[in-house]
């Protein structure tokens, strides 16, 4: 267990840190083909995942996903229906959750009202009957850590927003978890303080050294603050990859198209060669994209295609891209960039943005503009499913 | 867009409470009363309030009702919390509806019959009529009362409070007693705080199971004032009604309390 005032040594953690490559690595927690089932639906259907110790993975998914009550799970609020819960090779099956070496941070904070902040955050330690001493020494050293000096007499009801998400990060952090569990730990708070958060909570996983599981709605707070992002959908594991990975090699149409914005084009395999593969597009689109194995022609594939890999210009590109012809349908100017919506002649509806890299353009693209639209073979993603 | 009251709305406030409260202000001005004919307004005295220190019979009902109410109270609150827990902790158990039923029905119920049904009661398993019969029949009543309120503070409890105590290492019973408990205190005191006065106020279920040496002080000022009302009579109730305000505004001021506390931040899910 690193303390606090370890030397903040990991700064590079985040780059290489890849035990999930190293197939003889133990997991820190498994969840083994764990299913639960309320009254009437499936939360869980059978979900596997491992997570290593050190780091920082996020639950990322829907409403009503599943991914809260494999969170609660883990806490011991939840039992499974049918599979194992286990960290660090312990089966947690009949550990009540006051014996779990396991802290969870509430959505709602669930800050105690009728104590102070000082009481909140000696809460846990309290349990575990430290002496008084100890216990005031860490309270105070995780007070400093997380700037909360000077507000030990408030009640929970006297602290800001973001205050109040701190008290209860230091409540669960105070007792040195072997897992810290977040759910959707910043939900409440305004957009501005969000982002700020999102680093702060990033450089405390590393300063600390604990393993962080997060549960969260808001795919780029999971894409900022993970080291590894499971989708979920409808209680099954969709996919399970780092930020790239997932929003640049998405596994399917529905990880393509929950993670950020896409085009999907539907086609048909009509060449697949080692050099590359030809799709014929349900619109008339004729792609090349990069060679891929497993497939062959006459296959129905997707190709997913991110709106920013996309250029759009007034002029015809050279015939050897992959090119779409389009009037200019919507144009949605957000500041650092402007998201075009293009109706293609063959009818197709296509999204492409464009980075507003000049301060002044000189023939910006227009509502009812004659646009060509074009990708280069590797830009798109083929799917299977 | 008019602030304040307009004439309508004084005049029908003016109303209503005249409605409510006339009675009992009369009531209390009638007691301080030098006169000894209830009816004819002598001048001001508290003569009434001093002769009653001499009224032994008075004293020792007020006696008793205090007692009684005070033993009503911790028992029926003890047994509300616990049901208002059961219905509102214990899940979808069998009969859950039915136990609901249950406990409210004494709420309801005509006093008259309550009465009847615990003398006979009393009378078939030979429990003596007296102290302890009217403090089991007051408990009875009150108890539904106690429940509700409880009841109430906890659907409204954020149980992830309880969770969090868990998650930091709290056993369920220690959890129950440092988080739960604390936070439903205000519902349980205001719950304690009506049984005590409805035990303090019931006149006829106490008068079909009290036996000698058990009259409660509305039996004793029932008795008397069926004899002719006197001025003392006048003293006495003013002095319940001043029990009975400072009961009320305890509750009130309890219930505000608790309430002050600002909801948690919750967002979407």
């Amino acid at each position: 267990m690193n303390g606090i005032n370890q030397p903040d040594h990991s700064a590079a953690t985040r780059g290489p840190l890849a035990p999930w490559r190293d197939r003889a690595a133990r997991p820190l927690i498994r969840f083994d083909a764990v299913s639960k089932r309320f009254s009437n639906m499936t939360a869980l259907d059978a979900v596997s995942l491992d997570i290593h110790a050190g780091e920082f993975f996020a639950l990322l998914g829907p409403s009503g996903c599943g991914k809260t009550t494999l969170l609660r799970m883990l806490a011991g609020f939840e039992t499974p229906d049918a599979g194992r819960v286990i960290l660090d090779g312990e089966d947690l099956a009949g550990v009540p959750p006051h014996r779990r070496p396991i802290n969870m941070m509430f959505q709602s904070y669930a800050l105690f009202p009728h104590l102070t902040v000082a009481g909140n955050v000696a809460f846990g330690l309290k349990q575990d009957g430290l002496p008084k001493a100890e216990i005031g020494a860490r309270v105070a050293e995780m007070m400093t850590l997380l700037q909360l000096e000077g507000l030990d007499a408030r009640k929970p009801h006297q602290l800001s927003g973001g205050q109040r998400q701190r008290v209860a990060l230091a409540r669960a952090l105070v007792k040195r978890p072997r897992v810290l569990l977040l759910d959707e730990p910043l939900a409440a708070l305004d957009k501005k303080l969000r982002g700020e958060t999102q680093f702060e909570l990033m450089r405390l996983k590393d300063r600390l050294g604990l393993t962080f599981l997060i549960v969260t709605h808001d795919q780029e707070e999971a894409m900022t603050v993970a080291n590894r992002i499971g989708v979920m959908n409808a209680g099954r594991i969709m996919q399970v990859a780092t930020p790239p990975e997932i929003y640049e090699q998405p596994n399917s149409r529905w990880v393509a198209d929950f993670i950020g914005e896409v085009n999907l084009i539907e086609g048909r395999v009509v060449e697949s060669t080692a050099s590359g593969m030809t799709v014929a597009g349900a619109s008339r689109i004729v792609a090349r994209v990069s060679p891929m194995q497993g497939v062959k022609p006459d296959d129905t594939v997707w190709i997913a295609i991110r709106p920013e890999k996309v250029g759009i210009a007034h002029e015809p590109p050279p015939l050897d891209t992959n090119q779409v012809a389009g009037v200019v349908w919507e144009v949605g100017y957000l500041g650092d960039v402007s998201v075009y919506k293009i109706k293609s002649d063959t009818g197709a509806v296509m999204r492409a943005t464009a980075a507003n890299v000049a301060r002044l353009i000189e023939r910006p693209v227009n509502v009812g503009d004659r646009v060509w639209l074009s990708w280069t073979s590797d830009a798109g993603v083929v799917l299977t499913r | 867009m008019r602030r304040g009251l307009s004439s309508f709305n004084v005049a029908s406030l003016a109303l209503g409470l005249a409605f409510l409260y006339l009675p009992i202000l009369i009531l209390v001005i009638y007691s301080f009363n030098a006169s000894r004919l209830v009816t004819v307004w002598g001048g001001w005295s508290t003569r009434w309030y001093v002769s009653l220190l001499d009224n032994q019979a008075m004293l020792e009902a007020a006696w008793v009702s205090l007692r009684v109410a005070f033993v009503t109270a911790c028992a029926a609150t003890v047994l509300g919390t616990l049901a208002a827990l059961a219905l509102v902790r214990a899940g979808r158990f069998r009969g859950r509806l039915l136990f609901g039923g249950l406990i409210y029905a004494p709420l309801v119920m005509p006093e008259v019959i309550t009465g009847l049904a615990l003398l006979l009661l009393f009378v078939a398993v030979e429990i003596e009529r007296g102290f302890w019969a009217v403090t089991i029949a007051h408990t009875t009543l009150t108890m539904g009362f106690v429940a509700v309120i409880v009841q109430a503070r906890l659907i409204g409890f954020d149980r992830s409070l309880e969770e969090a105590a868990m998650d930091l290492g709290c056993p369920p019973l220690r959890t129950f007693m440092t988080v739960t408990l604390p936070l439903i205190a205000p519902a349980i005191a205001a719950g304690w705080v009506l049984a005590f006065m409805l035990s303090l106020d019931d006149l006829v279920i106490a008068s079909f199971v009290t036996g000698p040496g058990a009259t409660t002080l509305p039996i004793r000022i029932y008795s008397e004032v069926r004899l002719g009302v006197r001025p003392e009579i006048n003293a006495v109730c003013t002095i319940i009604v001043a029990v009975v305000a400072i009961g009320i505004v305890t509750v009130s001021l309890m219930t505000k309390f608790s309430n002050a506390k600002p909801a948690p931040a919750r967002a979407e899910p």
